[in-house]
């Protein structure tokens, strides 16, 4: 068999993975993988202005396609920049392997130039990480990566290559499967187990569904609408979880948590039985843990063991993939419909309770002189096509978002949940649109995240990606700011983003399209404009500057416990 | 209820396992009492064996998160288990006239073994379970311990169980 160098067998073995876009940044250390890829046209690869930016698109390419993201980097600093990308995929479950060069072999220890431990830096934010010491191994371990990454609880995986490994020769030959004695993750759930859940259910009277970003990552959205459905249970999800129930179904409740519905935390507060599907019981979902739930016999579906009675004692735990559980559930109530008439009948005065918390306390704003931005997002909402993709960065901006744009799918939202990583937004849409060229891709931001990868105007320009990036410019770092005004007695300490860029005109330095709304009138005229826009665009909004994000459950305060607008 | 339990935690016997698994117990806060780790019959994995303490929700965490590594092949809590627990300790005492023989005296009643002698002191090795080396360090201690060194605890699981699991 003729042999092929390491950075050859590196490009074969994406091949035989399927993989087709690739996002990085070249350096000394990954140099040979770099020039083979010049010789693989088949996969595109996206160069990205900062290495933090490429691991983001990756995952945004991830979490809008499903697909496995890839990034490749250099060793020191490009792999060190990339830390950021990889905690944050792994806080959400984002499936994506970065690849990273690294000195060679007989160097590595000696504090050679653009060294850095990156495998023991990475470890204890990837699910797995490996440091490739023998060209043979390399087939082998990016297998194993893309299996580690995409199965059981997805996240990301890190594959360091020194650079002698690029250079060395194999035969190579792609495994067909792996061998993990350590790794088997749980997809059936235990049928005894998920026929006592159903028990449980159907004989409750006030049940409430929350879930998840499991559900969406397990593609289960459709059978956790028909469960919903079928057996009229309220649903909520989590930040996460948006998009994995229609937002326009009677029975969704809003998201949960610190800036949640009326109805959806008062519901769980109430709940006599609280079905988790996909869910970690997060303390921005929880508030207060011992008041949470109070009264609910608590049902929990997941697939990674740890996260059960991690935070919450659980009554009835099921581990198994949700698509599965809820798959056979949904099997098991074939034969019981004599119970869900019953269910229907005793749920009856709850659902018109929760409707009537719906009606009394919507989701609201203040109308004042200045433009709201939730009035921005209720417009973006208004305007975008049903499978357009948003995202977003970490604050006000994102909190707005989940609250006023309705999601009615899954795989629409990206947003930075676990790490509340700002700058996600920018680059998550880059991936996102190199996923779906056609489709919408729309960046909801702040003026503070928004500089934290700018740089990236560069890269839709280059690649002319007509992602649009909407400013939600208070000129503040609003969230921080909110804070400050309502437990640090309104002492704003360096939350002012007083001199930021003129965005419009920055845009246009990078070659991009800039526009700027600061009347309430002209919001829709600008998302029209910059909808039809065939590039890149950043529309900055001037909304009002201390405008605060409501309802909102104080830190470790019972979800119960909301200030309201 | 805060218990001490010894687990045994069979691995990929590679560079870096150590230290996932000790990375795992200091990010997640959890405790590490003891560590012991070395080699199966099997070369290609490596038995640890950690002594920690917790409550029984603090447990079946640090469980589960070790078996999330993928580099763990199997978790085993002996707190549920008939097992044999054995620790080495290497400990130098003082040996003045007077209590030469007193060391002595002790080491015998404990079957320890002088391993190195100096006129003023004696190096004693022994082993056995957590108490015995306790109890040792004390009668000792009278004496002028100037230094100890200990393996750890290693644990083997009884062939015969008296304890039965309820729940399996």
């Amino acid at each position: 068999m003729k042999k092929i160098t390491g950075a050859y067998a590196f490009i074969e073995a994406l091949r035989c993975e399927g993989v087709k876009h690739v996002f990085g940044y070249p350096g000394g250390a990954v140099l040979d993988i770099f020039d083979a890829i010049m010789d693989a046209p088949d996969i595109q690869f996206i160069l990205s202005r900062h290495e933090q930016g490429a691991v983001h698109a990756a995952d945004g390419y991830a979490r809008a396609s499903g697909r496995v993201g890839v990034a490749l980097v250099t060793s020191g600093p490009g792999a060190t920049n990339t830390v950021t990308g990889i905690a944050t995929a792994c806080m959400d479950s984002i499936p994506i392997v970065v690849f990273s060069g690294q000195v060679s072999t007989n160097l590595i220890g000696n504090d050679a130039f653009q060294e850095a431990d990156t495998v023991g830096i990475t470890r204890p934010c990837t699910k797995h990480n490996y440091l490739v010491k023998d060209c043979e191994e390399l087939p082998m371990v990016i297998k194993e990566a893309f299996y580690i990454a995409s199965t059981g609880r997805p996240g990301p995986v890190l594959v360091d290559i020194p650079k002698d490994v690029m250079r060395g020769l194999i035969s190579f030959k792609y495994p067909d499967k792996v061998c993990l004695e350590g790794y088997c993750p749980t997809y059936k759930g235990h049928l005894g187990q998920i026929k006592r859940i159903l028990g449980t259910i159907l004989k409750s009277r006030h049940p409430v569904i929350y879930a998840g970003g499991g559900v969406v990552l397990s593609n289960a959205s459709a059978e956790l609408s028909a469960l919903a459905r079928q057996l009229h249970i309220p649903v909520t999800t989590t930040l996460m979880g948006l998009g994995a129930f229609p937002a326009d179904d009677p029975l969704w409740l809003g998201m949960l948590g610190m800036h949640g519905t009326y109805a959806a935390n008062m519901a769980v507060t109430e709940a006599d039985c609280l079905v988790a599907i996909g869910a970690r019981f997060d303390d921005r979902v929880t508030g207060k843990i011992d008041e949470f739930a109070p009264r609910a016999r608590i049902i929990h579906i997941d697939i990674d063991p740890t996260s059960i009675s991690k935070n919450v004692q659980v009554d009835l735990p099921v581990v198994g993939d949700c698509k599965g559980v809820l798959t056979d559930m949904l099997e098991e109530l074939r034969d019981k419909q004599h119970d869900v008439n019953e269910l229907h009948h005793g749920v009856q005065p709850w659902l018109d309770l929760l409707e009537q918390w719906k009606r009394d306390h919507p989701l609201r704003y203040e109308q004042g002189t200045g433009l709201k931005p939730q009035y921005v997002i209720e417009k973006i909402n208004e305007l975008t096509p049903d499978d357009a993709i948003i995202s977003t960065e970490v604050g006000q901006n994102q909190m707005w978002t989940a609250q006023f744009y309705r999601f009615k799918a899954p795989r629409l939202f990206l947003t930075s949940g676990g790490l509340g990583t700002m700058g996600y937004g920018f680059p998550a849409a880059i991936g996102a649109q190199v996923a779906f060229p056609e489709r919408t891709v729309i960046d909801i931001a702040g003026d503070g995240s928004i500089q934290m990868n700018i740089q990236e105007l560069a890269t839709v320009v280059q690649y002319n990606l007509p992602v649009k990036v909407m400013i939600i410019n208070n000129g503040f770092l609003g969230m921080v700011r909110q804070w400050q005004s309502l437990f640090y007695k309104g002492r704003y300490s360096h939350t002012s983003m007083a001199v930021s860029p003129d965005f419009v005109k920055l845009a246009e330095a990078y070659g991009a399209r800039g526009l700027r709304v600061e009347n309430t009138a002209d919001v829709e005229d600008a998302i029209r404009q910059a909808l039809a826009i065939k590039g890149p665009v950043f529309v900055d909004f001037r909304v009002e500057p201390e405008e605060d994000v409501y309802p909102m459950v104080p830190a470790g305060a019972p979800i119960n416990n909301m200030l309201l607008v | 209820m805060s218990m001490k339990h010894a687990i045994s935690i069979l691995v990929d016997n590679q560079a870096g396992v150590l230290s996932r698994v000790v990375g795992l117990f200091s990010g997640r806060g959890f405790n590490i009492e003891s560590l012991s780790v070395a080699p199966t019959l099997d070369p290609t994995k490596s038995k640890m064996v950690i002594t920690t303490t917790g409550n029984e929700q603090v447990l079946e965490q640090i469980k589960k998160q070790l078996n999330k590594l993928i580099n763990v092949i199997k978790v085993v809590d002996y707190l549920d288990k008939d097992y044999v627990e054995r620790e080495m300790i290497l400990i130098k005492v003082k040996a003045k006239e007077q209590t030469r023989t007193e060391v002595l005296r002790i080491s015998e009643i404990f079957r320890a073994k002088v391993v190195d002698v100096s006129p003023a002191s004696y190096t004693l090795a022994l082993t056995g379970d957590q108490d015995k080396l306790k109890a040792f360090i004390e009668l000792l201690n009278p004496v002028g311990i100037i230094d100890f060194v200990r393996t750890g605890t290693i644990v083997m699981e009884r062939e015969m169980q008296a304890k039965r699991r309820t729940d399996s």
